[in-house]
């Protein structure tokens, strides 16, 4: 039992980077671009976002306060992720580019940015990024007051995470109600299913599908950020970061386009990310079940390919380019 | 069609533009890209070096001593290159059917996985020819089965190739993993390396280099003819261009898309070949080092032409070189290669662009008019 809800624990606290890539990526694709830079944008945040956390601590000394470096690193991994996105839009939206090849740029961009600002940072600090015990305990450490982790089980199950499960899961539930239950997810979604008709109801593709994007990969950087400062220990791991962003690209489509169903699936895949260290079989040698993840991938791939439901489909312009003239 | 309800900024579709206007549109976007690159690394490079323009020179001089400036130096410079055109040749044919193969590492890979069983066990009982052509063979076929994988599942019920071959790579790298920790791990046990390959395991040198280079510009050869002169290859370009109309004409799309990229993923596999037996004459999980995303860089920036292919990886091959040099010298990170790689691709996406359109400001159309 204690077992089980380590896993469950575990599972949840590492798939929260994957939540947050997930979602982004979900917002970007309901406006129909298909942005397959989400690993650049996750890279790119993540070292924006250690920066900004250390270079906020360096800059006011021991009065550095947790929560105001934990909004400095969300807001840095944002623009980040952001500006990628941006790039990814201008291109693919102006000026008309293939939305395949652009986001395979923004991936080999982004990840080059990543360890290039990862990389310069240690060596202009002569050795370690890393930040104060006292801030990495805002940023790892639960919120919630100590007599409710204390509680048992329900303590460790609902109370005992770092504050960035928390704001994934209100992300995602904003995100469900935004699409789900507003005018303005209407329009996107109608964007993202038939722009031609979006266009001729009166509404603004380009002004949609760039907000979208730009906003989607902030919320997808974000990601790189927490694993960073979470799963990785506040230090700069790029080893570690990287199939993150890919996932969380496959994981929207296991998840059919829905933030809520993001939710238990990043749990999920969380979960088989470190099952190996909490369930052991003697006849799996660990190497081979660190590639787990990645098989079921594949199955679930093919797995929804094979069932073609009318409602489990993808956005219908997805991964094409509108332009008016060439209706 | 006066004054203020022309919008500012209009498009319109060009006529064809002659060859050389296009090359020098796509030339200037790579200098653009250089430039860009340059103000990077001339931001990054400590002031003691002089002013912002001697370090933007000073930069560029870097890598290109780095490169070329000796003879050792060269000689690296072509063994970045070689996986680089090779696996730019091996994923073009995808990319122009608009099969979005991104899993060329785990190919390469799964090809140097087969070319190495070959390596271990059969070395003491063939003679060197054989055994090389037999990992040659077995390094195409890995590789190749590899890639059709993710083909089949294509081809049969329309799942994401992109994604799928993506995940084909850390299945395997994950694999090799295993490999070099468990049963080919190299006695005595604890190094998690697999053994050096017998001598009669790897390729021989030509001009100093292992003969690698002299598949790969072969191989760009049969690729030009291929693509250009054979009626797979321009089966291939018409899928590329529009499913229905493949379909519309006879064509049975499965099968195209099965065999090239079966094609692909053994070229890919005597890529893996190639580095296992020549660049690094033994196997371990980082291989392909990147080889395959590069090349998709490669493969586009050269407008998928093969001998484009060969400017561009040079070019490329010459930064990657270049840039561990920057990175000792002047404490540039070496991932600065990666960032102006990128931001290539970035200037060559967005140049296509005025290719193909023309911008028309309000006002010019009237002045033009007139004329």
């Amino acid at each position: 039992m204690n077992g089980i809800l380590k896993l469950i624990v575990a599972a949840i606290f590492n798939g929260t980077p994957l939540l947050y890539g997930t979602v982004g990526e979900v917002l970007t694709e309901k406006s129909g671009n298909l942005n397959l830079g989400v690993e650049g944008m996750m890279y790119m945040g993540g070292a924006l976002g250690l920066g900004a956390a250390f270079y906020y601590e360096k800059a006011v000394g021991a009065a550095a306060s947790g929560p105001v470096a934990v909004a400095l690193a969300i807001l840095f991994a944002f623009l980040a992720g952001a500006a990628g996105a941006l790039i990814f839009s201008f291109l693919t939206v102006s000026l008309r580019a293939n939305q395949n090849v652009t986001g395979l740029a923004l991936t080999i961009f982004g990840t080059g940015v990543g360890q290039f600002l990862g990389e310069y940072m240690r060596v202009r600090e002569q050795g370690y990024v890393a930040v104060s015990n006292s801030l990495k305990a805002a940023f790892q450490l639960s919120p919630f007051p100590r007599f409710l982790q204390d509680l048992p089980v329900l303590g460790q199950l609902l109370f005992g995470y770092n504050i960035f499960v928390y704001l994934g899961i209100a992300i995602a539930l904003v995100m469900a109600w935004f699409l789900g239950r507003t005018r303005a997810g209407l329009q996107l979604r109608a964007v993202g299913e038939s722009p031609a008709t979006a266009d001729a109801a009166g509404i603004n593709v380009t002004r949609y599908k760039y907000l979208a994007t730009v906003i989607g990969g902030g919320i997808s950087a974000i990601g790189g950020m927490v694993y960073i400062m979470t799963v990785a220990g506040a230090v700069w791991n790029h080893e570690g970061l990287s199939g993150e962003g890919w996932l969380a690209v496959a994981l929207v489509i296991f998840c059919l386009w829905t933030p809520l169903r993001a939710l238990w699936g990043s749990a999920l895949f969380g979960g088989l990310m470190v099952l190996y260290l909490y369930l052991p079989l003697s006849f799996i040698p660990g190497q081979l079940y660190k590639i787990l993840p990645y098989v079921v991938t594949v199955v679930v791939l093919v797995a929804v390919s094979l069932r073609q439901k009318r409602e489990n489909q993808p956005p219908e312009s997805l991964g094409s380019a509108y332009f008016r003239e060439e209706r | 069609m006066t004054g203020k309800k022309t919008p500012l900024i209009r498009l319109a579709k060009r006529d064809a533009m002659p060859s050389w206007q296009r090359w020098a549109i796509r030339l200037a976007a790579i200098v653009l890209a250089l430039l860009v690159g340059g103000v990077v690394m001339a931001a990054v490079i400590s002031p003691d070096n002089g002013n912002f323009f001697r370090r933007f020179i000073g930069a560029y001089a870097t890598v290109l001593d780095g490169a070329l400036g000796k003879k050792t130096a060269i000689r690296q410079t072509v063994k970045n290159f070689i996986p680089l055109l090779g696996t730019a040749l091996a994923i073009a044919p995808c990319f122009k059917m608009r099969f979005w193969n991104i899993g060329a590492e785990g190919q390469i890979t799964a090809g140097a996985v087969c070319a190495t069983y070959f390596a271990l066990f059969w070395a003491d009982k063939l003679p060197q020819v054989p055994l090389l052509l037999i990992m040659a063979a077995a390094g195409a076929l890995g590789g190749g089965l590899w890639a059709l994988v993710p083909a089949f599942f294509k081809a049969r019920w329309g799942t994401n190739e992109t994604l799928f071959t993506l995940m084909m790579n850390y299945i395997v790298i994950g694999f090799v993993k295993w490999l070099q920790g468990g049963p080919w791990e190299k006695q005595p046990k604890g190094s998690q390396q697999i053994a050096q390959f017998a001598e009669n395991a790897c390729l021989p040198k030509v001009a100093g280099v292992y003969c690698g280079w002299i598949v790969v510009l072969v191989l760009m050869v049969v690729m030009f003819l291929y693509m250009k002169y054979t009626k797979q290859g321009y089966e291939i370009a018409v899928v590329g261009e529009s499913e229905r109309t493949a379909r519309y004409a006879g064509m049975n799309v499965g099968k195209i898309v099965m065999r090239t990229m079966f094609l692909s993923g053994a070229i890919a596999g005597i890529v893996g070949f190639l580095l296992v037996s020549g660049a690094n004459n033994t196997l371990y999980d980082g291989v392909a080092d990147g080889a395959g995303f590069t090349a998709i860089t490669v493969a586009w920036l050269s407008q998928l032409n093969p001998f484009g292919m060969a400017g561009i990886s040079a070019m490329l091959a010459v930064l990657e070189k270049g840039s561990d040099t920057l990175q000792t010298r002047m404490a540039v990170p070496v991932a600065i290669s990666d960032v102006i790689t990128g931001v290539l691709l970035f200037f060559m996406l967005g140049c296509e662009f005025f290719i193909r359109y023309k911008v028309i400001f309000r006002g010019r159309e009237e002045k033009e008019g007139t004329k």
